[in-house]
């Protein structure tokens, strides 16, 4: 498609995308091709929400099997652990995506510095996170045949070994993802302070936001299943 | 909204819903966590999925964009929910409508009500080998 016209159109500075380092021939515009990676990137979310969803109704069967079980096995979870990670999970949201608001408007700085913030909250998830694994551990509250606690009401029972192998699959799937989501953004920190990011060019900051903000998805339903039902 | 289509980023603006959605979603916490220590009864679950329903609307409505972006992400995002819905429903038919075929190996509660506590304890973890 030889539009040249249109590429002229929609850049801001009158100049053709191929004047752009990042624009890629088998594009028309940068426009077309910020577009294709989001379209990308929001299939592949889809496949993410579905892994997180199958593990979501797998819980939801065994919770039915199994309910007095699940109601006891989830009092060894401590609330204020999980009502502190959302909020940490929650305003890394809110970082992140002044972070690309940032990219977007030209301010590199700005944009490394809301993506340590980010940074910074993902280690803190994965503090709090480490503190409540090493309590499960010691309290031998572990997955499967693993599963060593005793004192429980229904001895013998499956049901609290099955709560702790849900709860260690999806906090465990969950955890990795936020280890690299973090990781990319000190990709993203290291490019953005260098001034790589600017109105035109911003796609991997808004691509690992989205992703990040998915992470953030799965815990806003992670917590109340886990930590409040009762 | 894209700088690729030509219009200007109202940074402040932009920022100003960003806060307010954050705070949005910090008093929805708040709220789903207050609820928890109150007892209605089955309602609890409903209550704690219909709030977290509203704040992962939120999420992917103002920090995810959806809100301004293209309308095909959106389509994505929701056949995404929609696929997730069908297999709930499909597996939820299969729940219902099928008989336990072998309680005494699923129930191990149930079984414990009708013989001392101590048979099924010692039992129970000795069939779980295999």
């Amino acid at each position: 498609m030889s539009s040249s016209t249109v590429d002229v159109a929609h850049n801001p500075h009158g100049e053709g995308p191929e004047s752009d380092p990042h624009f890629q021939h088998h594009f028309t515009t940068m426009e077309q091709q910020f577009d294709t990676s989001k379209i990308g990137m929001w299939l592949f979310l889809v496949t993410e929400v579905l892994t997180f969803g199958g593990l979501f109704v797998g819980f939801g069967l065994m919770q039915n099997r199994y309910p007095q079980e699940f109601v006891e096995a989830h009092e060894h979870l401590q609330r204020l652990a999980g009502a502190g990670n959302t909020v940490v999970l929650l305003f890394s949201s809110f970082t992140m995506v002044m972070a690309v608001l940032a990219a977007k408007t030209n301010q590199g700085a700005k944009c490394a510095r809301y993506l340590w913030l980010t940074i910074g909250c993902a280690c803190i998830f994965m503090c709090v996170k480490a503190y409540e694994y090493n309590h499960k551990f010691e309290e031998g509250l572990l997955p499967g045949r693993f599963y060593h606690h005793t004192g429980d009401l229904i001895a013998g029972s499956h049901g609290y070994a099955t709560f702790f192998s849900f709860y260690f699959m999806m906090t465990g799937l969950h955890g990795l993802h936020v280890v690299i989501g973090a990781v990319l953004m000190i990709w993203l920190a290291i490019r953005a302070k260098r001034g790589e990011f600017n109105e035109n060019y911003y796609t991997p900051v808004d691509l690992v936001g989205l992703f990040w903000h998915l992470v953030d998805l799965v815990w806003i339903y992670l917590f109340p299943l886990y930590y409040l039902i009762s | 909204m894209s700088t690729h289509n030509g219009h200007a980023v109202d940074e402040k603006s932009e920022a100003r819903g960003h806060v307010l959605t954050l705070v949005a979603l910090l008093f929805l916490t708040v709220v789903t966590v207050g609820a928890s220590y109150i007892d209605f009864g089955q309602g609890n679950v409903v209550i704690a999925l219909l709030i977290a329903t509203v704040k992962a609307t939120l999420v992917s409505l103002f920090f995810m964009h959806l809100a301004h972006d293209k309308p095909v992400n959106g389509l994505i995002a929701v056949a995404g929910f929609i696929f997730l819905g069908l297999f709930l429903m499909f597996d939820l038919i299969d729940v219902t409508s099928r008989r336990d075929p072998n309680p005494q190996v699923l129930h191990p509660a149930a079984v414990q009500t009708a013989t001392p506590p101590a048979a099924p304890a010692g039992a129970a973890p000795a069939a779980k080998k295999e």
